[in-house]
């Protein structure tokens, strides 16, 4: 199977790629969202994949989660050709989808949080260990920058940013292999909004983890991915490097786009 | 009582930085005071009848407040479990009711030993639980509307068992009656143990965890793998569990199954007692501690009122005045914990 991307995409010399979608098509109905996406996802590499509403950003970030299968095309993890059934399915072969508002139980400390539905117990008793995962959360949050007031404060007592944080970690503690974070900048200040990019950077150097940023607002995205993936109209219209592009040239696209909208109207 | 959050001044975004943390502080501290501020109220109520009437502190008062306290406290606990999930139980009062009649008939009329009846009955209340969850988890009813029409059917069926006759409680000097209700710190030791057991369930199991979390954010839980649907009917199951015990405690101590007894006037206080100490109604937080505490507040009102010679008419204002107190709180602080996010 093919593993070099479509064009402009980071040489991944042998490496498998975690993710590649060849020729996805869906529609819902007589909508068509996807008309013929190919994509990859190199090891280790942040993906900015951007596009306007519209565009079928979710829409394939949700058939590469396992939410939706495709009508047409090939979905490989791995390199291995694979068939999605489900999000659980999606989730066993290590990608998880990080939500802003969706990841955390606002009643739950920050380390049961971490913890949730893998919890450390007093084996043969049902009991938690409570004093070895506030450790083990502590000591990784620690290592990957994370700052909480405490990791018995009740996530509901933490910002948006710290709270996708700590779902991002979360994921990766958990062993993911690809990280897909949907609009993980949105309603988010500058402030906050730099954590998450600090974060992101952090995995990046350590490199246990490839990633998909889902976003809107490609400027922010330009900041710390390596690559770019302009969707639109359900299609890659535009796959580069993030050095080799600028906010400007994306712009460019998006205003040309508004306008043919206009002039059809 | 939270206090206004100091005005740093300085640089703006170092200032609001402070006033953030300075704000996680202030709810920190509420969330605790809060809980403490329940017991406060018991002690400062046990304190004022103590004064207020020389009979309060004796030992026979006490061992009334104790019965009043222990029934309440045992429903409780599984309605605090319930409702930390999201989910209420209106039928309490009526499993209460229905559980010492299975009991009865396995004994009198199937004749089996009453210890078997007593497992009949538990297991009859558990099958009413089952399907108080199935009906809402499967069927998508709200549990509100499933469980207030189990109520009423409930409420039916013990009356038409019963012939709408109370009966005599079997065996009433035995051993098996003293430690099943009769005996005169039974019920509160019962009480004790339900509460510690299920207070550990919920802070120190995975139970817990799972039920917290599927009251606190169900899309959340779910996409973590929690099987939410699962978490909801075992809590409706362990709710009914509980007020059948209730029942069957009751019944030894009254020595008398009456089929109007508990109802809604009892469910009602359950979940009271579970909303003063500091469940929420939405899901996703509460202590069974905090509901026995609150079960405990309405204990010492009802008894010291009727001491004072209060009738049970002014209870009842008392009780409504209490809950609204107790969910103004409630309310306030959920506001005061999303600002504190903002």
């Amino acid at each position: 199977m093919s593993i070099t991307g479509p064009g402009g995409g980071a040489a991944s010399d042998g490496v498998v790629d975690p993710i590649r979608v060849e020729h996805i098509g869906k529609r819902f109905g007589a909508v068509v969202a996807l008309r013929d996406v190919t994509m990859t996802l190199h090891k280790g590499e942040v993906l900015g994949l951007i596009g306007d509403n519209g565009a079928g950003k979710s829409t394939l970030i949700k058939i590469i989660t396992g939410f939706h299968q495709p009508d047409s095309g090939s979905i490989f993890i791995d390199g291995v050709e694979m068939r999605l059934h489900s999000v659980s399915h999606a989730r066993s072969l290590g990608i998880e989808t990080v939500y802003q508002d969706l990841a955390l139980i606002p009643g739950l400390s920050v380390y049961h949080n971490m913890f949730l539905k893998r919890e450390r117990l007093f084996d043969p008793l049902p009991l938690l260990r409570n004093g070895q995962m506030k450790r083990e959360a502590r000591q990784y949050l620690h290592e990957m920058g994370v700052e909480v007031p405490s990791v018995d404060a009740p996530a509901a007592q933490l910002s948006g940013g710290q709270r996708q944080a700590i779902a991002m970690a979360r994921a990766v503690y958990s062993k993911a292999k690809v990280l897909l974070l949907d609009e993980p900048l949105a309603a988010m200040g500058a402030k906050e909004g730099a954590l998450i990019l600090d974060l992101i950077g952090k995995l990046k150097e350590r490199g246990d983890v490839s990633i998909i940023i889902i976003a809107h607002n490609y400027a922010q995205v330009l900041e710390v991915a390596d690559r770019i993936n302009l969707l639109r109209h359900g299609t890659i219209f535009l796959d580069k490097r993030a050095a080799e592009t600028s906010t400007q040239e994306l712009t460019e696209v998006v205003v040309e786009e508004y306008r043919r909208s206009r002039r059809s109207v | 009582m939270a206090g206004e959050v100091p005005r740093v001044s300085g640089v703006e975004e170092r200032g609001q930085a402070r006033r953030a943390l300075a704000q996680v502080r202030v709810v920190g501290s509420f969330l605790q005071l809060r809980w403490a501020s329940i017991l406060v109220v018991a002690i400062a109520l046990a304190t004022y009848f103590a004064f207020a009437n020389s009979a309060f502190l004796t030992g026979s008062n006490i061992l009334v407040i104790a019965s009043f306290l222990a029934e309440v406290a045992i429903i409780t606990a599984g309605e605090v479990m319930l409702m930390v999930c999201g989910e209420i139980d209106l039928s309490v009062g009526f499993v209460y009711a229905l559980a010492p009649f299975v009991m009865y008939f396995a004994w009198n009329d199937a004749g089996l030993p009453l210890s078997i009846g007593v497992l009949l009955a538990l297991v009859a209340s558990a099958i009413i639980g089952l399907v108080n969850g199935l009906v809402t988890v499967v069927l998508r009813v709200p549990s509100f509307v499933t469980t207030m029409g189990m109520a009423f059917l409930l409420y039916g069926l013990t009356l038409t068992v019963s012939g709408a006759f109370p009966v005599q409680t079997p065996q009433q000097n035995t051993r098996f009656a003293e430690v099943m209700g009769h005996g005169q710190v039974a019920e509160l030791l019962w009480a004790v143990a339900v509460i510690v057991v299920v207070q550990v369930g919920l802070s120190y199991t995975r139970w817990g965890l799972y039920t917290i979390s599927t009251g606190g954010n169900i899309l959340g839980a779910s996409e973590a793998g929690v099987n939410v649907g699962r978490v909801k009917i075992a809590n409706f199951m362990v709710a009914a569990v509980l007020a059948g015990f209730a029942g069957i405690l009751a019944a030894f101590r009254i020595t008398s199954i009456d089929p109007t007894a508990g109802g809604f006037d009892i469910m009602f206080r359950a979940v009271a007692a579970a909303v003063i100490g500091g469940t929420a109604l939405a899901g996703g937080a509460g202590t069974v501690t905090g509901g026995f505490i609150g079960a405990l507040v309405l204990a010492i009102l009802l008894d010291g009122f009727t001491l004072e010679g209060i009738e049970a008419k002014t209870f009842n204002m008392i009780l409504g005045i209490a809950i609204l107190i107790a969910m103004i709180l409630n309310v306030t602080l959920q506001r005061r914990r999303q600002q504190g996010t903002l």
